[in-house]
């Protein structure tokens, strides 16, 4: 990946930016010029709060090139609370532990390097939920 | 607008090619195609491919492989839409002649996987996806699928065995197809101990990377029997397409763009799902031949699984599926895939499949080609013409 596009998408990959739809109030990630939902186009940033739940998951065995030093690692598909999903990768937790429905939250990470002169990624992944594992304080 | 008929098929077998390249794969099924057709020119040639660009470094494969087919000077152009490019292709070659403005047209997917190193494939592949959000984060194809799969097992309650249902049988048929890269029947106990790639899906839920080119040649209805004894008339071949992204959907088990092709191919041929008597599904991974076959209408949700195991699928049941081996058994070339299946179900019609994989009474074959994980769907359905 090139510069460009890595500094192009920083407010997504450091910050979950994404957009509200002015006119029916979805909320889109990534962020999107029209809203799928009433094909409005006025739509406004908007930084998601980074609490979900999994709502499902795999672990990498072979991975593609500049993962590999990671495997087994897990990517999930998140259902953030504003009724938005997501594929990111779970951190901080062991890959027997992730179940569907486990309540995660943000944090930013190193996503990879491209190579050992390359630039260094960096973004969102997810971590299992702290101080509320269950995430029984939610109504969700 | 007129009605078109395929009066030619053309296929190389599924292998890796390592003695050839992207050209002669592909001018070799064209030049089959139009013996079959006897024909020695054609108006337009339509290129269905995904990665020359990527993987052998050259584009502009349409001009090209028109000019080592003889067919130097023809209207050509290449069509993608990753691994639904070849029956993107075929619909392009079906507007033209359906239009008029195009005789004899040819579609021809191809498709060469195996000119590099195998991760640089794998990463070439995962461009199917969304490169910003979904490749990234270090989510290849098969990962996807099994995001997909994961989710399946949880919501309808199927055991992660019960889906080498749809390798048996993808294996079983392949071996009765000289042009399959496969030809060794796959047992239960073998599909649960294969190599775990992206839990839960393992190598015999994949289908392998491969090289390949398969063509066929279209012209008008009216005019099929000045090219073949047994035409067989396009019925509908029609496109659906969905989010790029897995994680744009509502629901990820219910393929829309699948649901959308077909409905579409089944509005334009007058058809429904139960007249249907070969189904070629885009088996790319056990789970998209469950999710395609309940998203076409062929199955409820959830049920396509446990139908698999009861038999539903084999070519002797209610809705065969990959009879010629699919994509797991025949192997996925990707760029070529959509026009391999068109090319099988073209057999059936012809009755010249081999008799271990006959469907008896077949009036529609239909032909699904998906590329990505459901964003472009093809659904072409084919008809016997009766003499």
């Amino acid at each position: 990946m090139d510069i460009p596009r890595n500094w192009r998408l920083r407010d997504q990959r450091y910050r979950l930016q994404g957009t509200r739809c002015a006119s029916c109030g979805a909320h889109h990630f990534p962020p999107r010029p029209v809203c799928p939902r009433c094909r409005g186009r006025h739509v406004e940033p908007y930084r998601f709060t980074g609490r979900g739940r999994v709502y499902s998951y795999t672990v990498v065995y072979q991975a593609p090139e500049g993962f590999e030093q990671y495997v087994p690692y897990v990517v999930a598909l998140v259902d953030l609370e504003e009724g938005v999903r997501v594929t990111a990768q779970l951190t901080d937790v062991d890959p027997e532990e992730v179940a569907i429905g486990m309540p995660v939250e943000m944090v930013l990470r190193k996503l990879g390097e491209e190579g050992e002169r390359g630039l260094i990624l960096y973004g969102y992944k997810f971590r299992p939920r702290i101080g509320d594992p269950k995430g029984e304080a939610e109504s969700d | 607008m007129r009605d078109v008929a395929i009066v030619g098929i053309g296929q190389t077998p599924v292998r890796e090619h390592w003695d050839r390249g992207l050209r002669d794969l592909a001018v070799e099924a064209v030049l089959a195609a139009m013996d079959d057709a006897h024909v020695r020119r054609a108006d337009a040639l339509y290129v269905g491919n995904m990665l020359s660009g990527t993987l052998s470094f050259q584009e502009h494969v349409g001009a090209l492989i028109a000019e080592y087919a003889g067919l130097e000077g023809i209207e050509a152009v290449k069509v993608e839409a990753a691994c639904g490019s070849a029956a993107a292709a075929l619909r392009q070659a079906v507007l033209a002649v359906q239009s008029g403005q195009v005789e004899v047209a040819i579609a021809v997917g191809v498709e060469k996987l195996t000119e590099l190193a195998s991760k640089c494939t794998t990463n070439a592949l995962a461009m199917a996806a969304d490169a910003d959000y979904e490749a990234v984060m270090g989510l290849s194809f098969v990962a996807i699928n099994a995001l997909l799969m994961r989710r399946y097992m949880y919501e309808y309650g199927v055991s992660k065995e019960d889906f080498a249902a749809f390798t048996v049988n993808a294996h079983a048929n392949a071996r009765h197809n000289p042009f399959a890269m496969f030809h060794t029947p796959v047992t239960r106990e073998q599909y649960a101990a294969a190599k775990m790639i992206a839990d839960p899906i393992n190598l015999l839920d994949s289908s392998p990377v491969s090289d390949g080119a398969a063509a066929v040649v279209i012209v008008p209805a009216e005019r099929a029997r000045e090219f073949s004894d047994k035409p067989v008339r396009v019925a509908a071949c029609e496109v659906g397409t969905d989010t790029v992204a897995l994680d744009n959907r509502a629901n990820p088990l219910w393929l829309k763009g699948v649901e959308r092709s077909a409905r579409r191919a089944y509005r334009r041929a007058g058809v429904e799902p139960q007249d249907i008597g070969v189904f070629e599904v885009h088996d790319a991974f056990s789970i998209m031949a469950a999710l395609s076959l309940e998203a076409s209408g062929l199955a409820e949700p959830g049920t396509a699984v446990r139908l698999a195991n009861e038999g539903a699928i084999t070519p002797t049941g209610q809705f065969p599926i990959a009879t010629m081996g699919g994509l797991k058994g025949r192997g996925h070339p990707v760029g070529a895939t959509g026009l391999y299946q068109v090319v099988e179900c073209v057999l059936h019609l012809r009755d010249e499949v081999p008799d271990a994989v006959r469907v008896e009474g077949v009036q529609y074959a239909m032909a699904q080609n998906i590329g990505g994980s459901g964003a472009t769907v093809i659904t072409t359905l084919l008809e016997r013409l009766i003499t």
